[in-house]
């Protein structure tokens, strides 16, 4: 078995991957390895064909491979070392990885790793629609790629549980390929995705959105013939006498996204119960020294713009820590959502530097300010026309602001 | 697969595991056997949809054929899924009295299950118990040793599989629509017209096996589907459970009630819930039972989250008696008097896997019966290829694998780290069964926690590619179970 040590391995070539990559070397590291498992780096952004990404990052708006090839031209032209078609099948405490590959099987041991693996889609097991188990359920996810890069059509007649982006997307391209989109079904009373993908993908093309509205039934012993649908209550239970069948062939599901932590957790890696992704410090350093996290990997984000952000000060933090500057936090700052914040993060900081908050929001509303408190002392306040769960809120915090607190709250108000 | 003959001098009506164990008993001696199977693959009904259970034999009255068999099979079982390199593990089960009234049952049981020939049994107490499952709660507890866990659809398969390359015909997609007995045999009619003869027919049709009988004219018998949900959890919490924990079971409770089960996999599951149904096909998951089995599972498992539950499926059980009679009746395994050369297993539910192979040595006795068996030089035990999956192995032989066959290299179905090669090696399954249903129990890809969300595109590229499938052509299980309407564009290539 080859075994070989390197200074720096980042696991996964998509966007968080890659920006992180790119800015280590940046930073100064010369020995940085990128595992990939696809053939080609990109990660999930190879088979999102639409466009809108890049408007922050580079001020203009591209589709999701223009938006990765701009990452991967940097990459190469630093000269940055991949390894496609490779799979981290395990990594340890002390960061030795096991790769495999088809040409061959290999022990790594890192210096230090940043993990950037992404997430997979929540699927209709995980949240048990009764019913049969037919063919024509699928993931939102799964049916972009098959569309997209496999180029084999799903289905007909479809309906979307759920409004989440990916969601939003496939019904305008299901409806571009000249299926029928039955509608968008979502359980809460509001939508999951971005406003500007409800106007863009539903409303431009007369798909009607069923807020507070579930799937209660799939029907269809061999091929989804059919889904039962109900309006639900503000406990999320349906509402009897409310029940409705729907004719369909297809079921896409866009019910929530999960980071795909299953490595990180082998590693020791302290998970948090909100983003179901590692606790880290404003370095995004996880419970495991010299392991990082980035990306959607550490939470889930709406758009890739923050998503390089994130993964870049990750990369550059790594080779702070492989220098010596960076470590576990001695003395460390809680910081913890408080009324109306749905998760916040990073969990934990220094308090020696000035740091970026990234949250979300419990619920939508408008006209209001997220605040950070020491105590009763207000640290930082952002002011914010409208508050949607689905928009991520990034605020800055300075160091200054902050000497000799102990926990951080964050709060809407 | 062999050509498809029409005259047998055995044929068999259903690919579960019972007729499957059959088919395979019998390949061991020269006779034309041919199973008829409705569903493209075997193993498509109650035997891929249980909790996969290896049971000791203490719940069955003595004398009984349940417990006979049972006890039987669970003692075969050890050498049979050695040589068919099937997964089994014998971890043991703690029956668990809260009160002095089910420590009463609990010594009944254990002087029951002596009765029927159970090795080892003992009553532990709490602190013995908890040395066995620590945080089990109870005053005391029936150890049965014997108890193990098995890979039900794998064992289903790889007896197919292992009859097939002795000999055996398995006719896949053949629904027995009509049976007539012309002179010294059946003659049977399948859905899509064909015409099969044999001289002895077995029907282990399952919960199909009453239609089965009333086509040769037996009347006695009817089967009461009765249904049974599962959740199943992911592999992340493996290891919460080393043995098998059940309540011991109390008047009026039907079946064996919901407990975790852990499977050969690694994975938990929740289940089995308990309700009589219309219909023998009525595997549908209920709004209230999925609610009931959450919960229990919390309450029995206080670390689980929500994104622990991976999948839901149900199986339905076999009953004999209807849901007013309630309780057991004893399984059926007869020679006809009336039917020359018909051999009639009905009623074989719980616990039909663990007896699945005596029941086989039992019906091989009934067709000796009938016609001389001579055993057959080239017979051969064991199934090929490698036991178990490239994940459970160490380091060093992981490497060696992809060092001698690059296609274990490449991961195909992340979640469960199944590799291209055994992807490719279900796709060309010695049945030839050709369906995404027949990768997935073979292989283990889509069965995790992402349920093929990553791999399904790859293995589509992968039957498309190395196989000429066309997108229309992939079917999930059933013949109008597709998966595709075709392309998106024609005359484009899909992506590289």
């Amino acid at each position: 078995m080859l075994e070989t040590r390197r200074d720096l391995v980042v696991i996964g070539g998509g966007p968080a991957g890659l920006a992180a990559a790119v800015e280590a070397r940046r930073s100064g590291c010369r020995d940085v390895l990128l595992i990939e498992r696809d053939r080609i780096l990109g990660g999930i952004l190879n088979q999102c064909i639409h466009d809108g990404f890049g408007l922050h990052r580079f001020g203009e708006t591209l589709t999701g491979p223009e938006y990765a090839q701009r990452y991967i031209d940097e990459f190469e032209a630093l000269n940055l070392e991949a390894m496609t078609g490779t799979i981290v099948l395990s990594m340890d405490h002390r960061r030795n990885l096991y790769v495999s590959s088809r040409s061959g099987f290999a022990r790594i041991e890192a210096g230090a790793v940043v993990l950037a693996m992404g997430c997979r889609e929540r699927t209709a097991g995980a949240i048990g629609i009764p019913g049969t188990r037919p063919a024509g359920v699928y993931t939102a996810g799964a049916a972009q790629n098959l569309i997209n890069l496999q180029n084999v059509m799903v289905g007909s007649r479809v309906v979307v549980l759920g409004s989440g982006d990916i969601g939003l997307i496939m019904a305008r391209r299901m409806t571009l390929e000249g299926a029928r989109v039955e509608g968008v079904f979502e359980l809460l009373p509001y939508p999951s995705g971005l406003p500007r993908n409800i106007q863009q993908c539903l409303e431009d093309y007369g798909i009607p959105l069923h807020l507070s509205t579930t799937v209660t039934r799939i029907h269809g012993r061999d091929r989804v013939s059919g889904v039962s649908v109900a309006e639900v209550d503000e406990s999320r239970t349906p509402v009897p006498g409310t029940e409705r069948r729907v004719p369909c062939d297809t079921l896409l599901l866009s019910v929530g996204l999960i980071p795909e932590n299953e490595l990180s957790a082998g590693a020791g890696v302290r998970m948090a119960p909100r983003t179901s992704g590692a606790l880290v410090d404003e370095h995004g350093l996880t419970s495991t020294p010299g392991v990082f996290s980035c990306g959607n990997v550490l939470h889930v984000h709406d758009l890739v713009d923050h998503v390089s952000e994130e993964a870049s000060r990750a990369g550059a933090c790594a080779v702070r820590y492989l220098d010596g500057e960076v470590g576990p936090a001695a003395a460390s700052v809680s910081v913890e959502p408080g009324r109306g914040v749905g998760y916040v993060l990073p969990q934990r900081v220094g308090g020696r530097e000035d740091f970026t908050l990234s949250l979300r929001v419990a619920e939508p509303s408008r006209d209001r300010a997220v605040w950070v408190r020491d105590g009763d002392r207000k640290v930082a306040r952002k002011k914010l026309v409208r508050l949607h769960p689905a928009e991520m809120v990034q605020m800055k915090v300075k160091a200054e602001r902050i000497r000799d607190a102990k926990r951080l709250e964050v709060v809407v108000e | 697969m062999s050509e498809t003959r029409n005259r047998y001098d055995v044929l068999i009506v259903g690919a579960g595991v019972v007729g499957n164990a059959v088919a395979r008993e019998l390949s061991r001696y020269r006779l034309d056997v041919g199973v008829l199977e409705k569903e493209l693959d075997v193993g498509m009904g109650t035997s891929a949809r249980n909790s996969g259970v290896l049971h000791s034999g203490i719940h069955y009255r003595p004398g009984s054929l349940r417990a006979q068999l049972n006890v039987q099979g669970n003692e075969m079982m050890q050498d049979l899924c050695r040589d068919l390199k099937v997964k089994i593990r014998y971890i043991g089960k703690l029956t668990v009295a809260q009160d002095e009234a089910d420590l009463e049952t609990l010594r009944r049981l254990k002087e029951q299950g002596e009765a029927n020939g159970v090795p080892g049994l003992e009553i532990l107490d709490a602190a013995e118990m908890q040395k066995k499952q620590p945080g089990v709660g109870g005053i005391a507890a029936l150890w049965s040793p014997t108890t193990g866990i098995i890979c039900p659809y794998g064992l289903t398969i790889a007896l197919a599989e292992n009859a097939a390359a002795n000999g055996v015909n398995f006719l896949l997609g053949r629904e027995v629509t009509g049976i007539s007995r012309n002179h010294g045999g059946f003659r049977v009619r399948t859905a899509g017209g064909e015409r099969f003869e044999a001289a002895i027919l077995v029907n282990a049709a399952g919960l199909f096996s009453d239609r089965i009988c009333r086509m040769v004219g037996v009347d006695d018998y009817r089967i009461y589907p009765c249904r049974g949900e599962y959740l199943i959890l992911d592999k992340r919490l493996e290891g919460s459970l080393s043995v098998l924990v059940y309540p011991a079971p109390r008047k009026g409770g039907a079946g064996l009630g919901i407990h975790l089960t852990n499977t050969v996999d690694g994975n938990i599951l929740i289940g089995p819930s308990n309700e009589y149904v219309e219909g023998p096909e009525e595997t549908d998951c209920t709004p209230e039972i999925l609610a009931r089995l959450k919960r229990e599972g919390h309450e029995l498992l206080p670390g689980i989250s929500a994104a622990d539950f991976i999948r839901s499926f149900s199986g339905l059980r076999a009953k004999q008696v209807p849901p007013e009679v309630g309780g057991f009746k004893d399984f059926v395994v007869e020679r006809r008097d009336d039917v020359p050369g018909f051999i009639n297993l009905v009623g074989i539910e719980s616990p039909g896997l663990t007896s699945s192979p005596a029941i086989a040595v039992m019906v091989r006795e009934l067709v000796s019966e009938l016609t001389p068996l001579r055993e057959k030089a080239g017979f051969v035990p064991e199934r090929p290829g490698l036991a178990g999956f490239f994940f459970e192995r160490s380091p060093e032989e992981k490497a060696d694998l992809v060092a001698q066959d690059p296609d274990y290299g490449e991961i195909v179905c992340r979640c469960e780290q199944i590799t291209r090669r055994e992807v490719l090696d279900a796709i060309q399954n010695p049945l030839g069964v050709r369906t995404l249903a027949a990768v997935k129990y073979r292989s283990r890809a889509m069965m995790g926690r992402c349920q093929g969300g990553f791999c399904l595109p790859r293995i589509v590229q992968i039957l498309e590619r190395e196989f000429g499938y066309r997108p229309e052509d992939v079917l999930l299980f059933s013949p109008d179970s597709w998966m595709f309407r075709g392309r998106v564009r024609e005359g484009s290539a899909a992506h590289a």
